[in-house]
């Protein structure tokens, strides 16, 4: 077994691990490197809870080989928060009550962000679209379409933080 | 039992030779593009050990190029970035819709269009519309290259033309004539996150008097491949896309489908759905071309 070695850089820290060809970046966060806020939900795109940016593009990370990302830049949840000081995302999302067991939290923030960053004013069909692929099976998702809502077009306050 | 390797070239030639060398010992090699195939299949259906040939890190593969009269995308583009690009958009709207229709954002973020018409599936959203829009494939091998038209490339349910030793490099498109445009559209039983159930793409060009003096029909989703119907363009060439000249071509683009009836829609229904198609991306491929979509 041919182990690869790949050096990365996640939430802006050079990372590096030993993972087998066919291995993918989830599993490699969850197991290898302890980042264990990014989720499985399907495995196989559906779901949308082991979202993460790739060099800033939104992607599936059980569907990136963590050969991939040789080179690349990563986004997870775990770079998101200020220390303590939450997100503008994650702030909004607790005050909406948008989130119960929050599997498909992490995901969702991760995916809410990198709509507001490329579509600060982003209209409600505009978010449904863009959110289509993360599914939530407790919260109905109306409140984090709202708590998504709230948020559009504060782009300065946005922007301060992101 | 092999085992799992991963490469990624940054040449060419150097891709060529690993998968020219695979194809000599009979060791499984599969090219990976976006992988959101590729990896889903990879846990499902098909988890034998190969190698994993990355050809995302090829300069050729990611160029966008608007040179002369044609278009060349790289067959390892994401979705994402192609539908981003105002210039595509403009040029060929339905292809541009297809693309976006494939999978969520973040699906598109990582999916590409060599990916979606090398995986060949019936459903497969760009296929349709690439056949529509007369696309050609550049397929590299340790010769050279080779060209091939889009609707000689899909041979079957998974299956393409390439041989072993042959990766697709991307795909040349000619720049749209005057008065021309395309649409795209699918049935899902969904708004979003579905396969199409049937699909159709259209092309027409037009006269100053906006008769339509050229046309291409291909249909998606209702047999093994995607199908090019020639009856449906002889319906609306000649024609300014009146109502009994949409009927006809939909007529014939039912005729032409072989559609299968599983759990999405029957094949009496597909077969209906598929001409209502026909019809809409007709009307809305004229409105285009006319300058008034
Ligand atoms: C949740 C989800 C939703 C989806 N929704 C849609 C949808 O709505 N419509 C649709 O059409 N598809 C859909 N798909 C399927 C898939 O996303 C598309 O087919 C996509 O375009 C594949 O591109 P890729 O780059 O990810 O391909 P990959 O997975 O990298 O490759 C697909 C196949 O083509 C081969 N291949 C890829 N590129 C080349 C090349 N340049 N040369 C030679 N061989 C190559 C690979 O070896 C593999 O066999 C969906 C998939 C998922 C997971
Ligand atoms: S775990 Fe990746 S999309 Fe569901
Ligand atoms: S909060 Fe439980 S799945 Fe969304």
């Amino acid at each position: 077994m041919s182990k690869i070695h790949v050096v990365t850089r996640v939430n802006d820290e050079k990372v590096e691990f030993l993972c087998e060809p066919q291995e993918t970046l989830l599993d490699v966060l969850r197991n290898k490197l302890n980042l264990t806020g990014t989720k499985e939900g399907c495995a196989t795109g559906d779901c949308g809870a082991c979202s993460v940016t790739l060099d800033g593009r939104l992607v599936c990370s059980c569907l990136t080989l963590a050969a991939e990302t040789k080179g690349k830049s990563v986004g997870t949840i775990e770079g998101v928060a200020d220390g303590d000081t939450l997100h503008p995302v994650q702030q909004k999302l607790l005050e909406h009550a948008a989130l119960q067991c929050g599997v498909c939290t992490p995901g969702y923030v991760i995916a809410i962000k990198a709509l507001l960053e490329k579509n600060p004013d982003p209209s409600e069909s505009e978010i449904r679209y863009w959110l289509a692929g993360n599914l939530c099976r407790c919260t109905g998702y109306d409140k984090i379409i709202t708590a998504v809502q709230d948020l559009a077009g504060q782009s300065d306050k946005f922007k301060e933080v992101v | 039992m092999g085992s799992f390797a991963y490469t990624a070239p940054k040449k060419l030639e150097q891709a060529l030779a690993v998968l020219n060398k695979h194809a000599a010992e009979g060791n499984r090699i599969q090219v990976l593009a976006g992988g959101t195939d590729l990896l889903v299949q990879l846990k499902s259906i098909d988890s034998e050990p190969r190698t994993i040939l990355d050809i995302k890190k090829i300069a050729e593969t990611s160029q966008l190029t608007f040179d002369g009269d044609h278009v060349f995308i790289g067959s390892t583009i994401s979705c994402a970035v192609l539908y981003e690009n105002a210039e595509l958009k403009e040029m060929f709207p339905g292809l541009t819709e297809s693309i976006d229709l494939i999978g969520s954002t973040q699906i598109q973020g990582k999916a590409t269009l060599g990916g979606n018409l090398c995986n060949a599936s019936p459903a497969g959203d760009t296929i349709s519309a690439l056949f529509v829009n007369g696309a050609t494939c550049v397929i590299a091998n340790e010769s050279g290259l080779r060209e091939m038209p889009v609707d000689e490339f899909v041979v079957g349910v998974g299956r393409n033309a390439l041989q072993p030793g042959e990766l697709l490099l991307g795909l040349k498109l000619p720049k749209p004539a005057a008065n021309t445009s395309d649409a795209y559209l699918r049935f899902i039983p969904r708004t979003e996150m579905d396969i199409a159930v049937a699909g159709a793409a259209v092309s027409v060009s037009l006269d100053d008097n906006g008769v339509c003096v050229a046309a291409r029909v291909a249909i998606g989703a209702v047999a093994t491949t995607a199908l090019n119907v020639p009856a449906a363009v002889e319906a609306l060439v000649g024609s300014a896309l009146d109502a009994s000249a949409l009927q006809k071509a939909a007529e014939a683009s039912s005729a032409a489908s072989s559609p299968i009836s599983d759990k999405r829609g029957t094949e009496e229904f597909r077969r209906k759905i598929v001409g209502v198609l026909t019809k809409r991306a007709a009307t809305t491929a004229y409105a285009r071309a006319k300058g008034e979509g």
